[in-house]
């Protein structure tokens, strides 16, 4: 068993606080990613679990047991540096066999667990090589080859993918996700790549400034963010944002003012929500839509089209803009006016403290699906 | 992350339960078993070696007998016998040679900050052949001291030696010159052959400095036309006067401790004595190890005196961070 | 006024470098000159005359000297190294208390004049019986190179990445292990430069080696050639001198011309940090 559980850790080097309290419980078998922008403590947070950093106050178990004070070899665990770490000086069998042999394993026992993972990640030829002999992509291999000869009960990845080229990030991404399945080990993935962090994980944590700002299913996360941050933090491109007043609060939701004056209701929760107060609209650029009946009017500055779809940014008056998604070739040009409709089953709105108002029936928007970590496969 | 600094508001900040996981403490237990042995072999050869210097400098030990001897308090620094001053601070041969050892440094480091700089700033164009002169440079610093002393002490001869030689077929002189047994001449010589041996050290560090800026300010200046040597003194010299102040203090702290090349260029004399040479004559030649190491220990407090000096001046730092 | 400057800057060239190699070259042709010959100045070789070599050897042990400081110089530099490795790694990689002040005296200890240890040193000496012998030079050298041996190789040990040391501890590997296994492999290129530095020093140390000697069999080579006397007190066996000269100080400018790049490198790593 190898769940791990976090109780208000914190970190500061000397008078700077990194890491301000967090509470996480992580199940065996299950993959977590932390997001967040860089600087958040995303490094930190995972280098405290690591062992690497000591945990300023609060605790952390792994297992069952306080690890707080064990040292990293003792806690089953096995990191992936952003930058490789490859011991330079040795040949790739080397680095993988390093820490076997100073477990006092027995020869044979670390010949069979090398060759075992190199042929694993095919890179049984690579063996006798030095690491400078290796490309990118062969470096991080053997990195995560150095990591799975460990046979640990916990994976953590610190930004693994990023120093790699895209057509290799996706490939190197999807055999994670295939070790995942076949080892069946915990892992904690740190990225600030959100679609590496919404295909991996089964379950997301977003950090910001050394806070934990939401956990939950990528599309939970996706479709239900707790706050402003998330909502802007996951999704590209980003979640429209619009400043509203609240005119009418009901049981079928708020009632907001957009600034052309029309209204619009959300079906969310009124609870303590008064009439009057600022509220932030958010709706994502796919529930935008160009229609003749739309209540918002403005004009087009940009067209990008990507062959599957297009995005139109549209001025709506006083520098505030929408960003449009549509499939397929765009029909508008630059300088065009057009009116444009919201979906309001799709319309968040967030508090002036940020915190998003919860929907009130799930069966409007599409409801992301329960974190049932056995149906993602990858 | 500015932010998470508390304000001054509030009183404690987040308790550090002195939290420190095994890796810490297995690494600074690791840290002084491995700084123990050579703390241990300094003490022995250095701390200990100078305790003892300090300790004979109030006795008045010989060198013919180390093991029995008197404390005689301050006698070897100063004393009065009926009313006539004796020891080492009314002796006039060590003023003398305090005052050769500081004559000695300020010319010699000068001289050599400057042409060190020409050296330096001729080594950072860029010509073909630069990295066989930057070897060539080098030369004069590798060659032992007391070999250098040797070769000028040949050059110098005063009936055989070529730099009469040279001088007198170019007619700048009209007879040979005694150089190193001349009162008038003999210190100028260390000085030269200082010059000759340590600017290459001074050309490097400067040299290192030089290329440490960000070439873009000299584009700059050349595209608004600038003076080169007004570029030098405007722009160059400003940011390289901290690594060119390291490096005068370096050199001024080694000259000030000078005994080989003065010992083997002009022996013993006491025209050229440095306070070195002075405290290696009392202890050894002379067996006077009480007055020696009285001069040995104020050669330290000097030198002591001025590093500490320097390190609170913050100009050397010292610790950068263990990343 | 283009062509002055160029032709001002290459005899500027010209100028440092015949003022770096003149004297060692003027050296190499008084070796070769003997008798009379050596007290006529000439700028040119003439001819090869090896009777110097020859007597540098025969009049002399100073195939025993040379072979003392050898044996001096390197094992000084293997101590030095041996001891500044480890220590190294812990002043550059680990917090501890009391470690830039421990440092800053190491570095203090890089800047003692000689002599303020002469009397010490020389009872110290004296006392573990090692006067006169080689073992007592290389614990006197010490002092002058073990303090920057750690000071620069903590600089060079400081730039070394951190996530390998860590990627270590991961793999179970303790604090000498990091150091033996993974650091030290890493340190050659630092090691090489200082153990030059270091050799370099102790190759040209004369004022220990003068006064903890006492016989010419004992004697490292500053000393014997500093102490070199002809067959009459007043004139000095220049030509041989010479020849000693040259025979010194060719290694040492082998060692710069090869190295130039690391020693350049390992002497400003200590010096322009700051
Ligand atoms: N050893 C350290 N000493 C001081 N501050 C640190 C240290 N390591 C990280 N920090 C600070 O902690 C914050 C979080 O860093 P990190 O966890 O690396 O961020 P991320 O990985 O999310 O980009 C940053 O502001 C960083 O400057
Ligand atoms: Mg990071």
């Amino acid at each position: 068993m190898a769940d791990l559980v976090l109780k208000n850790v914190r970190k500061s080097f000397g008078r700077a606080h990194v890491i301000h309290g967090v509470d996480l419980d992580i199940k065996d078998g299950e993959f977590i990613v932390f997001v967040g922008p860089s600087g958040c403590g995303k490094s930190t947070l995972l280098r405290l679990i690591a062992g690497l950093e000591d945990i300023s106050s609060g605790d952390l178990f792994i297992g069952g047991e306080r690890v707080n004070d064990l040292a990293p070899a003792k806690r089953g665990i096995a990191m992936v540096f952003q930058s490789y770490a490859l011991y330079p000086h040795m040949s790739v069998y080397a680095n993988m066999a390093f820490g076997l042999e100073l477990a006092k394993s027995s020869k044979a026992d670390i010949d069979s667990k090398v060759r075992e993972a190199a042929r694993m990640l095919q890179i049984e030829n690579l063996l006798d090589r030095k690491p400078r002999q290796l490309s990118g992509g062969q470096r991080q291999r053997v990195a995560i080859g150095r990591a799975i000869v460990r046979d640990p009960k916990v994976f953590l990845f610190d930004e693994p993918l990023s120093n790699l080229d895209a057509a290799l990030r996706v490939q190197t991404r999807i055999e994670i996700a295939k070790l995942h399945n076949d080892t069946g080990a915990t892992m904690i993935y740190v990225t600030h790549d959100q679609v590496e962090a919404m295909t991996l994980a089964d379950r997301i944590v977003v950090l910001n400034a050394g806070r934990i700002e939401q956990v939950g299913t990528p599309l939970e996360l996706y479709h239900r963010p707790a706050n402003l941050f998330v909502a802007g933090f996951l999704g590209s491109p980003q979640m429209n944002f619009i400043e509203c007043v609240v005119s009418h609060v009901g049981a079928e939701g708020v009632q907001v003012q957009l600034p052309n004056a029309s209204m619009l209701t959300a079906p969310v929760s009124s609870q303590g929500v008064r009439v009057g107060e600022t509220v932030t609209l958010g709706i994502r650029p796919d529930h935008v839509k160009v229609s003749p009946q739309g209540s918002l009017t403005g004009r087009i500055e940009l067209v990008e089209e990507l062959g599957e779809n297009h995005l139109l940014y549209v001025d709506f008056g006083k520098g505030r803009h929408l960003t449009v998604r549509e499939p397929g070739d765009a029909h508008h040009q630059a300088g065009q006016e057009v009116a444009l409709s919201l979906a309001p089953e799709f319309c968040h709105l967030f508090r002036e403290t940020g915190e998003a108002l919860p929907f009130l029936s799930e069966s409007k928007a599409p409801a992301p699906s329960s974190p049932d970590m056995s149906s993602r496969a990858a | 992350m500015s932010s998470a600094v508390a304000p001054a508001t509030v009183p404690a900040q987040v308790p550090v339960q002195g939290g420190r996981s095994s890796l810490t403490r297995s690494r600074i237990r690791a840290a002084w078993v491995f700084i123990a042995p050579t703390l241990i072999v300094l003490a022995l050869i250095a701390g200990w070696p100078l305790a003892r210097t300090i300790w004979f400098s109030f006795t008045d030990a010989n060198l013919n007998n180390l093991t029995d001897y008197e404390f005689i308090g301050f006698e070897n620094y100063i004393a009065n016998y009926d009313g006539e001053w004796l020891g080492l601070l009314t002796d006039p041969d060590w003023w003398r040679s305090v005052w050769n050892t500081v004559w000695f440094t300020t010319i010699s480091v000068s001289i050599e900050t400057v042409l060190g700089t020409i050296v330096a700033l001729i080594l950072n164009a860029s010509f073909p052949g630069r990295g066989l002169m930057r070897a060539v440079i080098l030369i004069p610093w590798a060659i032992p001291t007391v070999v250098s002393a040797k070769m000028w002490n040949w050059m110098l001869h005063d009936q055989f030696g070529v730099i009469n030689d040279m001088l007198l077929r170019l007619g700048l002189i009209a007879a040979p010159i005694t150089w190193t047994a001349n009162p008038d001449t003999a210190l100028w010589t260390v000085i030269m052959v200082d010059v000759w041996k340590t600017t290459p050290f001074m050309a490097l560090l400067i040299l290192a400095a030089l290329q440490m800026l960000p070439g873009d300010i000299y584009e700059a200046a050349k595209v608004d036309g600038v003076h080169p040597v007004k570029v030098f003194f405007r722009v160059t010299l400003p940011l390289i006067k901290p690594a060119l102040i390291v490096a005068v203090i370096f050199r001024g702290l080694d000259a000030l401790r000078v005994f080989d090349l003065i010992y083997v260029l002009t022996a013993n004399s006491r025209d050229t004595a440095s306070m070195s040479v002075y405290a290696r004559q009392q202890l050894v030649d002379f067996q006077e190890v009480g007055l020696g190491s009285a001069a040995s220990t104020l050669i330290f407090l000097i030198i002591a005196l001025l590093i500490v000096i320097t390190m609170a001046a913050g100009r050397v730092r010292l610790s950068g961070d263990p990343r | 006024m283009k062509i002055l400057t160029r032709i001002g800057f290459w005899l500027l060239v010209a100028a440092i470098g015949l003022f770096s190699i003149f004297p060692f070259y003027y050296a190499v042709m008084s070796s070769f000159r003997s008798g009379a010959d050596l007290f006529k100045v000439a700028y040119w070789p003439e001819r090869l005359d090896f009777s110097n070599y020859v007597a540098v050897f025969e009049r002399q042990p100073f195939g025993t000297n040379i072979f003392n400081s050898v044996v001096v110089a390197g094992s000084v530099v293997a101590l030095s190294l041996a001891l500044g490795i480890t220590a190294a790694y812990a002043f550059g990689r680990i917090r501890f208390k009391g470690r830039s002040l421990l440092l800053m005296t190491i570095l203090a200890v890089s800047m003692f004049p000689q002599v303020a240890v002469l009397s010490g040193m020389f009872e110290l000496i004296r006392s573990f019986g090692l006067y006169n012998t080689l073992p007592g030079l290389i614990l006197a050298n010490l002092m002058l190179t073990l303090p920057f041996t750690v000071w620069v190789l903590t600089t060079f040990m400081r730039e070394l990445p951190k996530e390998i040391e860590e990627a270590a501890f991961v793999d179970g590997a303790t604090p000498w292990i990091v150091v033996r296994r993974v650091f030290l492999p890493l340190m050659m290129p630092a090691a090489v430069t200082t153990g030059l530095l270091a050799f370099i020093v102790s190759w040209n140390e004369f004022l220990f080696a003068l006064t903890f000697t006492l016989t010419n069999e004992q004697r490292t080579v500053p000393p014997a050639i500093a102490l070199m006397s002809g067959s009459t007190a007043y004139e000095l066996p220049w030509g041989t001198i010479m020849a000693a000269s040259v025979i010194v100080t060719l290694p040492i400018i082998a060692l710069v011309l090869i190295f130039q790049r690391k020693i350049v490198a390992g002497l400003t790593a200590g010096a322009v940090k700051g």
